[in-house]
């Protein structure tokens, strides 16, 4: 029975509903607050007076960073959801690793790009491959497409679930290796030369910056919950499928045909059956 | 405003994939939910599903 | 204390099998050192440069020549337990997942010990270098090779079996060993006289992850081939 609130054939219920339409709110909100409300990163120099600072390209920050935050949420709640279904398997846990790990590359995707967007103004380079935050990144980008990729060759469904989570952990543990070989690789990052810190936070830029976080927050979590839907609805899909076509192989011959087909007569059929 | 132009290309490209996908997502959901019996579309209407 | 024995025993077997069959089909000393050797050559062709550009490069160039080697002899390795249903019968005969999984590593380490050598070889001849710090390249050389090998064979198990799936083993296999190619790397730039870096502190980071790699390896091993 579908739920009162569900609408019959697709993904959406009041709730999801609810939540699409407060995410999309706040992605308006934040866009005011990212370019009209708040002011460009200006500083000057202590000795000479110039002006400088990141100006407006700081705005990309309202976007870049709280989808970094949320892209490695994503990533730890792929690897919790990986250990969920070493340890219960059901299937809940295996769609909510694939749900989250799909999303969250997809993020991984954005911060990559919007990150060298960032970086071109204000570092004047669009890659550097001695920053530790985006080979890190980078790596974390390839491990987890190398996991959707494993995911999208259909064997066994249950060996692919626990291979799948397998994958996913080992590349979670692999992630402190990598962030320790790179820092020691070149001992200096771009990351640290323009931290958060570095900027002039004043309330409204902070605001804002938190304001991001809510509002991909919600948008992540909007997205997650349908990618989990459609997740759910594939396995189903395939389960009935399979399900329908072993009942309709099995209706296609009467007890009758089969008995006959194997020898067995009228009266020795009589006797087994009521 | 400067930086105009990396800032549209930024913002720009992430609302558009973000969007992309979300609608993606919806599509596949309205595509895949006919072929599906009514009480297994979705994980808490679902009987128990416990089995391996 | 039989029990560890005992598994020893089991790992030894496996890795006796896998090495007897490459003495006899000679496929990782045929096919893939050879392969190793013509990297190395057409590294050479393409960089065009002069024997001190090279000997800067020769680490970075020789760890990348050992890995996309490793994907082959991985793929060996674990293409072994695909014909005639021998993993079917492996998993039958009571062999415990772990011991498969420690003699199948040993044996491609061997394998990747072996192609080493040949390699340093090539990087002498080739390259012109020069070993400043033989005892630093030696261990290494040995620890990336137990990191490789046994996140190799972890994953071998993946990208074999039923459906095209070998494409995979790249992908899966080389973002997650870019660690260990950093810091092998390093390593050897140290012990070649390359670069003015610390070698050993990035041999202690090879040996954390050879330990990583091969503790996670016999515990998981057993959860990829399972039915």
């Amino acid at each position: 029975m579908a739920g009162r609130d569900e609408r019959p054939g697709t993904t959406g219920s009041r709730g999801s509903r609810l939540l699409g339409c407060v995410a999309l709110t706040c992605l308006a909100v934040l866009g005011v607050l990212a370019f009209v409300l708040t002011g460009p990163d200006v500083r000057i120099h202590p000795t000479t007076g110039e002006e400088f600072g990141q100006f407006d390209a700081v705005r990309m920050l309202y976007l870049h960073v709280p989808m970094a935050v949320l892209m490695y949420a994503s990533f730890m709640l792929c690897a919790v959801a990986s250990v969920g279904v070493l340890v219960k398997r059901t299937p809940w846990w295996d769609v909510m690793a694939h749900s989250a790990a799909e999303v969250g590359t997809v993020l991984c995707g954005l911060v990559l790009v919007t990150g060298s967007i960032w970086g071109r103004p204000v570092w004047n380079t669009w890659w550097e491959w001695g920053d530790v935050r985006l080979m890190t990144t980078l790596v974390l980008f390839l491990l987890f497409a190398g996991y959707l990729a494993l995911r999208r060759t259909t064997t066994d469904p249950r060996r692919q679930e626990r291979q799948a989570a397998v994958v996913a952990l080992v590349a979670v543990l692999d992630i402190p290796l990598v962030n320790r070989s790179v820092a020691w690789w070149e001992n200096r990052t771009l990351h640290q030369r323009s931290t958060l810190e570095e900027l002039k936070i004043e309330d409204l830029t902070l605001f804002t910056l938190m304001f991001g976080f809510l509002t991909f927050g919600l948008v992540v979590w909007w997205l997650t919950l349908q990618r989990f839907r459609v997740g759910w609805l594939e396995r189903a899909a395939i389960d009935h499928a399979v399900g329908s076509a072993m009942a309709e192989r099995r209706s296609e011959t009467s007890a009758d045909e089969l008995d006959a087909a194997i020898g067995v007569t009228d009266e020795q059929a009589g006797e087994a059956s009521p | 405003m400067t930086h105009l132009g990396y800032l549209i290309a930024g913002w720009g490209i992430s609302l558009v994939v973000l969007g992309g996908y979300g609608l993606r997502l919806a599509r596949r959901g309205r595509s895949l939910s006919p072929l599906v019996p009514e009480d297994r579309r979705r994980w808490l209407a679902s009987p128990g599903t416990d089995s391996d | 204390m039989t029990e560890v024995r005992r598994f020893l025993a089991d790992a030894r077997l496996v890795a006796v099998r896998d090495l007897r069959i490459e003495f006899r089909s000679r496929v990782v000393v045929g096919q893939v050192v050879p392969f190793a050797l013509l990297v190395l050559v057409l590294f050479g062709f393409a960089l065009d440069a002069d024997h001190r550009t090279l000997r800067t490069f020769a680490s970075g160039l020789f760890w990348v020549a050992v890995l996309l080697s490793a994907l082959l002899a991985v793929h060996r390795s674990a293409a072994l337990e695909q014909s005639d249903g021998t993993l079917d019968a492996l998993r039958m005969s009571g062999l415990p997942p772990a011991a498969l999984f420690m003699g199948k590593a040993t044996a491609v380490f061997v394998q990747l010990v072996l192609l080493e050598v040949v390699l340093m070889g090539g990087l002498f001849v080739l390259y012109g270098v020069e070993v400043v710090d033989p005892a630093l390249l030696v261990a290494a050389g040995l620890l990336a090779g137990v990191a490789v090998a046994a996140t190799g064979t972890l994953y071998g198990a993946l990208a074999s079996g039923p459906g095209v799936r070998e494409t995979l083993l790249p992908i899966l296999l080389l973002p997650v060993l870019a660690p260990v190619l950093i810091a092998a790397t390093r390593a050897f730039d140290d012990a070649l006289g390359a670069a003015a870096v610390d070698g050993w502190a990035w041999t202690g980071l090879l040996a954390v992850a050879a330990l990583i790699a091969t503790v996670v390896g016999t515990l998981a091993h057993g959860v990829l081939i399972e039915d």
